[in-house]
């Protein structure tokens, strides 16, 4: 599994309050969380999400377990994030939603906002502009068999028909 | 070699060896989940079975109505609504509606068993871990499908082991000791460790301070943080609920990552500035800081010891500030009746009113405005946490919120009362 996009930079500790604030979570509509995604740090990010790759820092979607962060980034249309750890729950939930979660510990230090980054989710293997190869963890396990299935939804349904 | 409480726990879960950094499937003795994740995990239900649901084990499965309480607007009444029926319709044993208390209290106080699995839709579901349960949160989906099967994936966390040494001094809480923690290792150091806390005396750190510690747990982003059951965990146990539980406790020859002790006696009065829960200072630090509103409450230090601390410094004064007071449960504010601590609040100018995590998501009932100075005693002080991004939240134990309340400032109570 290949993906790629331009990089959008963010720092360490991206909280899931800052990702989708509280008053969003009444609804799970990925059309209308897509819309606030970001909000509270940059109202406009999701005009700036299509088709980017989020690189970020340590423990990304640290947090509340609100499964509408990782829809919200899906939903925008992120093609993956990639971070230098993330908190439990959110990556479990990403996985869930059928968003690649890449742990790249140094990334930060290796793009920039704009470059171009094409992951093997499998292997960890990324490029950076075409150019420079660095290794990443490959999603291995459980969790590449539920983000392969295209999420729990489909993966549950996958093993009882199984 | 000996086995941590993690690997004790999970190899009974699991019924097999386990070492950390294996991905096992575990059963779980309780799920849960409260209105606000509650119509979540319903919504992926149907889509899994369609109207053909199939609990796996009634027992096992509590709900707790929190987060939208009392309804704020017609989408809350319609969450609620639809939960209600749900429970109705699968004749949910344990439900409980609004009023009744926050979720990880009513685990507490009800439900959770020292040695359990506990898995619900909420974050703070580390709180059980006061009791030494392995409990943690996970999303709707995960929890959704443990609701069907009764069964999860988790990855063995490593072991790290905290002692807790001596005695607090006065007005330092719980609260103090996981900020304490989070000044020294910061937030992210203890992703995919399981903390195991040892008190050594056991009387010196009584249930109310552990759950507190437990439920910052996630804040240190631990994946577990358990007290290893002793004689407190017992009596709590005892007088909740009428028996003795039995125990699981680490081998004495336990290994673990790493360890630390905290000295109880060293630990000051601390706050976390905004706007990062490791941005911790003493109240010194922040000395004379201006406050518009105190937030009183929440699954951190919304319990009886919390009032307690509360009335103490509140009585025959009056608040400078607004004041929310939230108890954690319908028991603990009742408790909190017979003790006076809620008419002293009251006499004192605060709002008191019934279980609710409102102002703490910046849900409602007690939202903050751009600009605006608050000291809470809840658990986040993210940008935007409690209402207006442009606020500005002090995280604090009982003692520095109560005292910022009457006298409108962030200082130690110490020559006060």
């Amino acid at each position: 599994m290949i993906v790629e996009g331009r990089v959008v930079k963010l720092g360490d500790k991206i909280d899931t309050d800052v990702i989708i604030p509280a008053k969003h979570l009444k609804y799970t509509n990925p059309e209308y969380l897509a819309q606030h995604v970001f909000e509270p740090i940059d109202p406009e990010f999701h005009k700036k999400a299509k088709g980017a790759v989020i690189v970020a820092g340590k423990v990304f979607g640290m947090g509340s377990s609100r499964e509408q962060a990782a829809i919200a980034i899906k939903a925008a249309g992120i093609k993956a994030v990639v971070a230098e750890s993330f908190a439990r729950i959110f990556y479990r939930n990403a996985i869930n939603n059928g968003l690649p979660v890449v742990v790249c510990p140094g990334i930060s230090g290796e793009v920039g906002e704009g470059d171009l980054l094409r992951i093997n989710i499998e292997t960890g293997e990324t490029v950076i502009n075409d150019t420079k190869k660095i290794m990443c963890k490959p999603i291995t396990g459980m969790a590449l068999e539920i983000l392969k299935a295209g999420g729990l939804l489909e993966y549950l349904k996958k093993l009882k028909n199984s | 070699m000996g086995k941590s409480l993690t690997e004790k726990i999970l190899e009974r879960a699991s019924s097999k060896a386990v070492s950390p950094g294996d991905v096992i499937e575990i059963g779980v003795d309780i799920v849960a989940f409260h209105d606000l994740t509650g119509y979540h995990v319903i919504e992926v239900l149907e889509k899994a079975s369609g109207s053909n649901i199939k609990i796996h084990n009634i027992d096992s499965l509590v709900v707790a109505f929190d987060h939208l309480v009392p309804p704020p607007d017609v989408r809350s009444a319609e969450i609620q609504h639809d939960i209600r029926l749900f429970a109705k319709r699968h004749s949910l044993k344990n439900f409980h509606d609004v009023g009744y208390g926050i979720l990880h209290q009513v685990l507490l106080e009800r439900y959770v068993l020292p040695g359990q699995v506990v898995m619900a839709a909420d974050s703070h579901t580390t709180t059980s871990g006061a009791l030494g349960a392995f409990a943690q949160g996970l999303g709707a989906s995960d929890i959704a499908a443990i609701v069907l099967t009764g069964r999860t994936w988790v990855t063995v966390p490593q072991p790290f082991k905290i002692r807790l040494a001596g005695t607090l001094r006065r007005w330092v809480t719980g609260k103090e000791v996981a900020l304490e923690v989070l000044r020294v290792f910061k937030a992210d150091y203890f992703n995919g460790m399981a903390i195991e806390v040892f008190v050594e005396d056991p009387g010196a750190f009584p249930m109310d301070f552990r759950a507190t510690v437990a439920n910052m747990g996630i804040e240190m982003n631990a994946d577990v943080l358990m007290f290893v059951p002793d004689a407190e965990t017992i009596g709590y146990v005892k007088s909740e609920r009428g028996f003795e539980p039995k125990v699981t406790t680490p081998d004495s020859d336990a290994r673990y990552v790493d360890e630390y002790t905290v000295e109880l006696d060293k630990v000051e009065l601390l706050v976390s500035a905004p706007h990062s829960v490791d941005n911790v200072k003493s109240v010194r630090e922040v000395w004379g800081t201006e406050v518009d509103y105190v937030f009183i409450g929440s699954c951190t230090n919304g319990r009886v010891s919390d009032f307690e601390i509360a009335a103490k410094i509140m009585k025959g004064k009056k608040v400078k500030t607004r004041c929310i007071a939230i108890p954690a449960s319908w028991s603990v504010f009742r408790k909190c009746m017979k003790l006076g601590y809620i008419q002293t609040l009251v006499e004192a100018g605060c709002v008191v009113t019934y279980s609710t995590c409102g102002p703490c998501i910046g849900g409602h009932f007690g939202i903050a405005a751009p600009g605006e100075t608050i000291v809470s005693t809840s658990n986040r002080n993210f940008i935007g946490r409690m209402g207006s991004p442009q606020a500005k939240i002090y995280l604090a134990g009982p003692a520095t919120a109560a005292i910022a309340a009457v006298t409108g400032k962030i200082v130690e109570p110490g020559d006060l009362v």
